[in-house]
């Protein structure tokens, strides 16, 4: 019955993980400019790959392979704002300009 | 030498170390020992064994933060899927005020807004952060500073 239960679960959050991952890129292609795309990019490092892991975390059981898995997630979470932040920073200092609103003083 | 620092970086190296190891044969890890103690050493000869490197004082309060990190990443992620899905971005670009006193602070509060879905901040210059959000809603969130008051307080420490 637990068998059962962990499986449908782990089901459950495979196929969250693939509506994160699908709806980010859709909105990689579908959004306006670069900035806008970081935000799809993303939703995929965090609800996508937290998803995926979280699946695989209930698929292998537990032993060291929860730990590597449990350290992916932990390194995709330290390192995907750092290349957010630097694709859009690098975009501004070469003077992109992003659509819509600009709301007082920027930098 | 021998101080709070340098034994928590060894620590947590050697705890990362047996973790992707799997081996625990009396060579492989006394090896392991050995090659953390090389690190830490390293790490003290170059100086980089700072606040910023092992900010010892974000401890007692990270996994609370942590926690409420993520709840925030979720609902964010619902939010940014809605948007994507129902074609209503209206993106804005906008400058908040940090008022975090170390780098190491504004780091974390910079990362944070920026792994939020919705929200990445471009530059940074002293304490003015420069913000882009997806919509006006996840604009108003950084702007009611409720992250900014977490940051500070886990930047308190106890």
């Amino acid at each position: 019955m637990l068998d059962i239960s962990i499986e449908i679960i782990s089901i459950i959050s495979f196929v969250a993980g693939v509506f994160f991952i699908l709806t980010g890129s859709i909105g990689l292609i579908r959004l306006p400019d670069v900035f806008s795309r970081i935000h799809a990019a993303g939703m995929i490092d965090t609800a996508g790959a937290s998803f995926i892991i979280l699946g695989m975390i209930l698929q292998s059981g537990f032993s060291l392979i929860t730990a590597k898995l449990v350290f992916i997630g932990i390194f995709i979470f330290f390192t995907s704002p750092i290349t957010g932040h630097v694709t859009a920073n690098l975009a501004r200092k070469k003077g992109v300009n992003p659509v819509g609103k600009t709301k007082g003083k920027t930098l | 030498m021998i101080n709070s620092k340098s034994i928590t970086l060894f620590l947590s190296l050697f705890g990362f170390w047996l973790l992707m190891s799997g081996h625990y044969t009396v060579l492989i890890t006394s090896l392991g020992v050995i090659s953390c103690l090389l690190c830490v050493y390293l790490t003290i000869k170059g100086n980089f064994l700072d606040n910023e490197t092992i900010p010892i004082y974000f401890f007692p309060r990270l996994i609370q933060y942590t926690i409420w990190l993520i709840k925030e990443i979720f609902i964010s992620n619902i939010t940014t899927a809605k948007v994507i899905l129902s074609k209503s971005e209206e993106p804005e670009l906008f400058s908040v005020k940090a008022t975090q006193k170390t780098n190491e602070g504004k780091v974390t509060y910079a990362n944070s807004i920026t792994l939020t879905p919705g929200t990445v901040t471009t530059q940074i210059k002293d304490n003015v952060f420069e913000v882009h959000a997806l919509t006006k809603e996840f604009g108003d969130d950084v702007r009611s500073s409720e992250m900014d008051r977490m940051v500070t307080w886990l930047e308190k420490g106890k």
